[in-house]
């Protein structure tokens, strides 16, 4: 299961084992697509270990020189904020027009503002 | 390369065809509200989001057996590997069947922000609980067929796709737009090499249209039995689709669609397409085309196609004789995290 | 300083010929892989391996071509070619055999590859050079990809660990066919356009070693025969029919275009 998926499993289902003898766990994986440019979320893949992932990850993800820079991060690394947290971490920002340069008022002739 | 050709019953019942499909687990008033409002402002879903059981059911589903596809559908083209004729086709033939592999990884990775695991997935494949495209129940007979599988099955493919590139589901629309992206070049190289086939000697000319004698019928059924109008068998699923906007086009729509497109490709490729019937109506703006044997779609949907069984059993033949090696892949990494903490 | 003789170039292009055949052998071989690998994830890695290959071998064979004066193309060289003219060693016409075998395989013909194109880079044949520059990037990453394997096989479970150590065992008799040095060989390396392969051996062999020995696995003592004659177009079985099924579709069809 991805990341977000496993987030929101409810407390009271059982969680299935990240690493058993069935099935490598998963990682998800961020390219950086060209200097100057952040990782971006590519997508994921199934790996031993982070050694593999890493390498798996260039035969998947980067076959037409998408990138020049690799992360994987185990799926179960990451913490991610959850639907029921939108209002209260998002919204609060939607007032804060000032925080916007738009926001102000200044005469038209003046330069470098 | 995917298409529409899963049938009904693991269409209509909106859960796979080993779970019988039970009540939704309805969702709380106000999260219903949040989630026909993001469908309603053609905003995407995201993994996190609250959905309708039926919803994410839909969806396991969909992205499941379009995986399987890109995934069974390595072997009819595989097949030609060490048998192509030039080392420049070969190159492009292995780099082809390596997208679909990777295609089919993008897909498992978006399945599995659903909460299911691929492991389990590829299970329902391997035990038949989960179909393919049932294009790839075909066999691969000659050179030519890399040609038309090209052409036509990626074609159709295409088709199919480009719409869910737009699908309500993040995670799905973001790897369909990859996918679209770098299978550009599958029918391309599908049509060159039926073009050259077609500029070669009698024999191989003979050997491209009897290439698209084959798939040209096949093709249209890649787009599944008419889900509208009159023609429609069961139907509800198709419109609940649509709604959720996993769906946009009716299937009948995209095979005309597909038909028009193709018409004249193999007129400029001098191949004859296997149906009297077909003629441009000007009325309607269409090419009328000539009846879909359905019969023969469900015979191979169900089982009975010349590749079924092959498809089947050369996947699961790589992956026990994988076991071994993911397990010792897994011992080494305990192994190696327990030398790392000690160190 | 007056040009190269035909002979020169002959024996030069023989040498050429046998690094390409060994890249095309391999890369024929390594599309067998393609949809039965232990995971999907390990299909794209062998396709890669080979698509590498693939391109090492397109390029050698056209200078190939040009160098012994026959005008003959990539695919002609490819297709047209009898058995006894194929100069690939017997390693890597071996039949596909087991993901422990194709690793132990990989191992031990990307070690030696590596060492091979990082001399060939100085070549004097301007092409060789350029094709060894481009390759060494592409085989470090197939040595670093056999290496993670064997690590990962030899130091796994008791069932992998006996596996890749029958691997070994079962590699063992092709290696040293790897080093010999043959006429075309040691001419090449007289006129600066190879390197013999005798010189590479020592580094080659401490390499997998070391690979091996941290796999917990042991190289097994020398087999009681060894492969000979894949540079001078004496081959195994199933060489032949791996030419077969490679060659019948271009064969059946003379002259036609693809």
């Amino acid at each position: 299961m991805s990341a977000d998926a496993r987030a929101a499993t409810p407390p009271a289902a059982a969680t299935p084992p990240v690493t058993g003898p069935r099935t490598w766990p998963l990682w998800e994986v961020f390219v950086r697509g060209k200097r100057g440019l952040s990782h971006v979320h590519v997508g994921s893949l199934h790996a031993p270990d982070a050694t593999m992932a890493l390498r798996n990850a260039r035969d998947v993800y980067t076959r037409r020189q998408e990138g020049v820079s690799i992360w994987v991060v185990a799926a179960r690394d990451i913490t991610a904020s959850s639907p029921e947290e939108r209002d209260s971490f998002f919204d609060p920002a939607a007032d804060k027009v000032y925080r916007h340069p738009t926001f102000y008022d200044v005469p038209e002739d003046v330069e470098y503002l | 390369m995917y298409g529409n050709d899963f049938g009904p019953t693991a269409q209509a019942s909106g859960t796979d065809a080993d779970t019988p499909p039970g009540p939704d687990e309805p969702l709380n008033a106000a999260e219903a509200g949040i989630f026909d409002d993001l469908i309603e402002a053609e905003q995407r879903i995201e993994p996190r989001d609250a959905m309708p059981d039926s919803y994410r059911q839909t969806l396991v589903r969909q992205i499941a057996q379009h995986a399987h596809s890109e995934i069974i559908g390595m072997q009819p083209e595989g097949n030609w590997i060490t048998r192509a004729p030039s080392l420049r086709r070969k190159a492009i033939l292995m780099a082809k069947v390596q997208d679909e592999a990777g295609h089919g990884l993008y897909l498992y990775s978006a399945a599995e922000t659903l909460g299911v695991d691929r492991e389990e997935l590829l299970d329902r494949l391997h035990t038949g609980r989960q179909r393919y495209s049932s294009i790839f129940n075909y066999p691969t007979l000659t050179w030519a067929d890399c040609g038309a599988i090209g052409w036509l099955v990626d074609g159709a493919a295409i088709m199919n796709q480009v719409p869910l590139c737009r699908c309500s589901y993040g995670p799905y629309a973001r790897a369909m737009i990859r996918i679209c992206k770098e299978e550009s070049f599958h029918q391309r190289q599908g049509f060159e090499i039926l073009w050259t086939l077609m500029r070669g000697t009698e024999k191989q000319q003979a050997m491209a249209q009897d290439a698209a004698d084959r798939w040209w019928w096949p093709a249209l059924m890649m787009f599944g039995p008419p889900d509208t109008g009159e023609a429609a068998q069961g139907g509800g699923h198709t419109q609940q689709s649509m709604a959720w906007g996993i769906k946009r086009f009716a299937n009948d729509d995209l095979r005309q669609k597909f038909v028009d497109m193709m018409v004249p490709q193999a007129e400029r490729l001098g191949i004859v397409l296997p149906d009297p019937e077909l003629r441009w109506n000007a009325e309607r703006g269409h090419y009328d085309f000539g009846p879909i044997d359905w019969e023969e779609f469900w015979r191979v949907l169900k089982g009975d196609g010349p590749c079924n069984a092959e498809r089947i059993a050369h996947r699961v033949q790589a992956h026990d004789e994988g076991a071994w090696v993911r397990e010792a892949a897994t011992a080494y990494a305990v192994k190696q995290a327990s030398r790392e903490a000690v160190a | 300083m007056g040009g190269p003789t035909v002979a020169t170039n002959l024996l030069a292009a023989q040498y050429i010929q046998g690094l390409a055949d060994d890249a095309l052998v391999y890369a024929q071989r390594l599309g067998e892989w393609v949809s039965r690998a232990p995971q999907i994830e390990e299909d794209m890695a062998l396709a890669n391996i080979g698509l590498d290959l693939l391109g090492q071998a397109r390029a050698l064979l056209t200078r190939v071509g040009e160098l012994d004066g026959s005008g003959r193309s990539e695919d002609d060289l490819a297709y047209l070619r009898d058995e006894r003219e194929f100069r690939n060693v017997h390693l890597l016409e071996q039949e596909v055999a087991g993901f422990g075998f194709e690793m132990a395989r990989l191992l031990w013909f990307a070690s030696y590859q590596w060492e091979l194109y990082a001399g060939l880079r100085t070549s004097v044949d301007e092409v060789v050079a350029g094709v060894a520059a481009k390759a060494l990037k592409e085989v470090t990453y197939h040595r670093d990809h056999a290496t993670q394997w064997v690590l990962r096989l030899g130091d796994g479970t008791a069932e992998s660990h006996e596996r890749m150590q029958q691997a070994l065992v079962d590699v063992e008799p092709y290696v040293t066919e790897l080093f010999d040095d043959d006429p075309a060989s040691v001419a090449a390396a007289e006129s600066g356009v190879g390197v013999l392969p005798s010189s590479l051996e020592d580094a080659v062999r401490a390499r997998v070693s070391a690979v091996v020995e941290e796999a917990t696995v042991a190289l097994p003592e020398s087999a009681r025969w060894r492969s000979r004659g894949g540079r001078d177009g004496v081959h195994s079985r199933p060489m032949g029919y791996l030419l077969a099924e490679m060659q019948h579709i271009a064969r059946s069809n003379p002259g036609a275009q693809w």
